[in-house]
């Protein structure tokens, strides 16, 4: 076990070479550091002085891979590649446009995206399993009929529709819960409560559909009917014995985006205004702050790499006939 | 001629996939597997009223896709000077809802602003008096003049007008179909009619004509009321809102559509190729694929988008107009999402391939020393049709919600581009208003919710025809 996950860590190596290769493409050579100067400092203040002191002042002015000017292995490492890409693995992500450590902002702001992405998981996951059960317990029948038809209209709402309408019906008209912010202290519930219902509902439709199809699936099987032929209960059946087997395709989807949490959403983070990594990643989009984006780019595939390897992980909890070896 | 065509390359790409899309119809009429598949789908009542709306909005993106420059009025025997406004033939049709602007807010169909303003009046004696009040509008019920409070009555009116004209629009089209299921079927037209009714027939026609009578109903209203009113209203600019709405389709099919015409090539290619020769190409195109996988999407999606902005506002040289620039941000989009999309189906068809390669066929088509090239294209391509055509459908729907929120992130379609992104975004700061401006916001997502809900039944009809595994 130990050395499996050992050899994933080291498989996961070249994977991140090639997202960091991405990225490096995707910001220093489809661009130069001219054009982000010149695209940072706007049209008036474009001098040549200007854009060196700014490409001095973010270390954007070495040359890309090979440093001619530098003696010894200052050649390799006196370049934008090895101090900006290279420096990542390290968790050194140099600094956004305000002259903030990038390293600790993402630090600080873990705590609110994972206060609002946990219970939206675990909350919705639980709902979207229960309710995808009850379908497939009552098959073919007009609640299943109509609970389909409910998730195919769920799925087809923008999820922008949930956050504005939510916002607008349950904060504004009815006044239950403040319309954004994020508090600290024991009264952050109130905050947390709007993002994490408009999460769970925007993410039903597609979801519920999705794990019915595998319990009908499942449920089509021979020892189901075997089971049913024993005499034990419908109901006996479906968690006793549906649900377990379906574990193996529903993890598959879930726990992939276990460390993904950390990321916080995007959308939900700025239209609340929680202080979290979504947010952070969308005022730097917006900002055109580029080290912010490569940041959360980087962090962002390590976390999915992280994801798969516990994937893989939980399917021997689940299903003792897989070994890893 | 005073009219100029002004080709973009959006259209191209447009048309391009009508004409793939005919030529793939063409090619498919002779694959009896493919055609029994679309067959099914004609059988499923919500797939054919859903493809009936589909249509419609097709039809409307497809005539926003023509676009013309007019000429500037100038004197005989000039050179002719054009205007830099790029407009399409859905813009000359809908000239009076383009061109009729209002000062600011007004509700749906009402003849009076939304705010208060210091109007002066003539009194009988000839003095100004000035009052604040709700001005008049200047085009909304406009012809009524001075008997605005027949307002009411007239849209009542208008609506039964409406309604009248949409059954008999519809009794026509039931006729026509009546007739041609007893010509195929060769029964008497009574007949004919129980089975549509009944949904006796192998085509889906009752769905489709349910769909088409709400069609008519609701186009047939509109165009008899959006002449004098703003059905949907008028936003902050004052320009129409429904006009801002049929314009947003055209961005949506384009997200939709162009985006596949990227992912199409990359995703069956690598996917076949990884499949079938496997060793190190399979793991170059796994290692191709997991790496990009592992970049949340829309992280990816901001970081190129950012950068071609870049390269965009860096060469302003290469753009005529605004409209060239911001239909060409609204490619790269698409090429973008493209690039970013086609993992997931390449690795549906990798896998797909593995298996069909070990089947008996193939290894007898091996054996006979058919060429690789030959295999893949006549033994191998035809058996993975299904996957992509369900991946297409599937993708469709995902891509137009999709835009809505990169334009809310700021990554999306240009600004200056009227879609349901833009939309969406300009009227969510309206809410805080009092009273609350809800018309824009409404109908952006409403006409959304239907796009994408027809493009989700489709999609679902299309996959239970298509997968082998459903039976």
């Amino acid at each position: 076990m130990l050395a499996y996950i050992l050899r994933r860590l080291v498989y996961a190596i070249p994977i991140l070479i090639g997202v960091n290769l991405i990225t490096f493409a995707l910001f220093f050579v489809v661009n130069t550091p001219d054009d982000m100067a010149r695209m940072q400092l706007g049209v008036k203040r474009v001098t040549p002085e200007a854009i060196e002191k700014w490409k001095a002042d973010r270390g954007y002015d070495k040359p890309l891979f090979v440093n001619a000017s530098a003696e010894g292995t200052g050649r390799l490492t006196e370049t934008v590649f090895f101090q900006k890409s290279i420096r990542m693995f390290v968790g050194d992500f140099g600094r956004a446009e305000d002259g903030r450590d990038i390293s600790r902002e993402i630090v600080t702001r873990m705590g609110p995206s994972l206060a609002i992405a946990l219970p939206t998981f675990v909350l919705g996951l639980f709902v979207t399993v229960s309710f995808a059960l009850a379908l497939a317990m009552f098959r073919a029948t007009w609640f299943d009929f109509w609970g389909v038809v409910l998730c195919v209209a769920m799925m087809s709402i923008s999820g922008l529709f949930y956050i504005i309408g939510g916002q607008y019906l349950i904060s504004k008209m009815w006044k239950l819960v403040p319309i954004s912010g994020f508090g600290g202290d024991i009264d952050a519930w109130r905050f947390l409560i709007l993002p994490v219902l408009i999460g769970v509902i925007s993410g039903l439709g597609s979801s519920t559909r999705w794990y019915r199809t595998i319990f009908l699936e499942e449920i089509s099987k021979d020892y189901v009917r075997t089971a049913r032929a024993k005499g034990l209960s419908d109901a006996a059946v479906l968690f006793g014995h549906v649900l377990r087997n379906a574990m193996i395709p529903i993890l598959t989807g879930v726990v992939v985006v276990i460390p993904l949490l950390f990321m916080g959403s995007l959308l939900t983070e700025s239209f609340f205004g929680i202080p979290g990594l979504g947010s952070y990643t969308i005022d730097a989009i917006n900002a055109q702050d580029f080290a912010v984006v490569r940041a959360m780019v980087f962090i962002g595939s390590v976390l999915y790499i992280i994801g798969l390897i516990l994937t893989d992980i939980s399917y021997t909890l689940v299903d003792p006939r897989i070994r890893f070896e | 001629m005073n009219i100029q065509g002004v080709i973009l390359w959006s259209d191209v790409f447009i048309w391009l996939l009508v004409l793939a899309g005919m030529a793939a119809g063409c090619w498919s009429r002779r694959q009896p597997p493919l055609v029994a598949a679309f067959k099914r789908v004609g059988q499923s009542r919500p797939g054919m009223a859903a493809a009936t709306f589909l249509s419609v909005f097709l039809l409307v993106g497809l005539l926003d896709s023509v676009h013309y420059r007019e000429a500037l009025p100038g004197k005989e025997g000039e050179p002719k000077v054009y205007s830099i406004e790029v407009l399409s033939v859905l813009d000359g049709l809908l000239s009076p809802l383009r061109s009729r602007m209002e000062k600011t807010y007004s509700e749906p169909l009402a003849t009076r602003a939304y705010a208060k303003e210091m109007i002066e009046e003539r009194q009988a004696d000839g003095s100004l008096r000035s009052l604040r009040d709700y001005p008049r509008l200047r085009h909304g019920g406009a012809h009524l003049g001075s008997d605005e409070g027949r307002a009411g009555e007239d849209i009542a009116g208008r609506g039964l007008r409406a309604a009248l004209l949409a059954a008999f629009l519809w009794m026509l089209l039931a006729v026509a179909v009546t007739g041609r299921v007893a010509g195929t079927a060769s029964v008497s037209r009574k007949e004919a009619w129980c089975q549509i009714y009944r949904g006796e027939t192998t085509f889906a026609w009752n769905a489709v004509l349910a769909a088409v009578a709400v069609l008519l109903l609701g186009s047939s209203l509109l165009f008899l009321l959006a002449g004098e009113y703003h059905v949907f209203g008028t936003d902050k600019v004052g320009q129409d809102v429904l006009y801002q709405v049929l314009k947003s389709i055209r961005t949506a099919l384009v997200i939709g559509l162009v985006t596949t015409l990227v992912t199409l090539p990359l995703a069956i290619v690598l996917g076949i190729i990884a499949g079938y020769f496997r060793g190190w190409i399979d793991d170059l195109i796994q290692y191709l694929y997991t790496t990009l996988n592992s970049i949340p999407g829309v992280l990816l999606i901001a970081a190129a988008v950012l950068m071609m902005q870049v390269i965009i506002d860096t060469h302003p040289q290469w753009f005529a107009t605004a409209a060239e620039r911001a239909d060409m941000r609204l490619l790269a989009l698409c090429f973008i999402l493209g690039l970013t999309s086609w993992t997931g189906l390449a690795r549906l068809l990798r896998g797909e391939v593995l298996k069909l390669r070990e089947l008996d066929y193939i290894q007898a088509a091996q054996a006979f020393g058919v060429s690789d090239a030959r295999i893949i294209a006549r033994h191998l391509l035809p058996n993975l049709m299904h996957i992509v055509i369900i991946a297409l459908v599937m993708d469709f729907s995902g891509l137009v919600l999709a835009e809505a929120v990169l334009s809310y992130v700021g990554i999306g379609v240009d600004p200056s581009m009227i879609s349901f992104g833009t939309m969406i975004n300009n009227a969510r700061m309206e809410l805080g208003r009092e009273p609350v401006v809800w018309w824009s916001l409404i109908a952006a997502f409403a006409f959304m919710f239907v796009l994408v809900l027809a493009a989700n039944l489709l999609a679902d009809a299309v996959r239970d025809a298509f997968d082998p595994r459903m039976g």
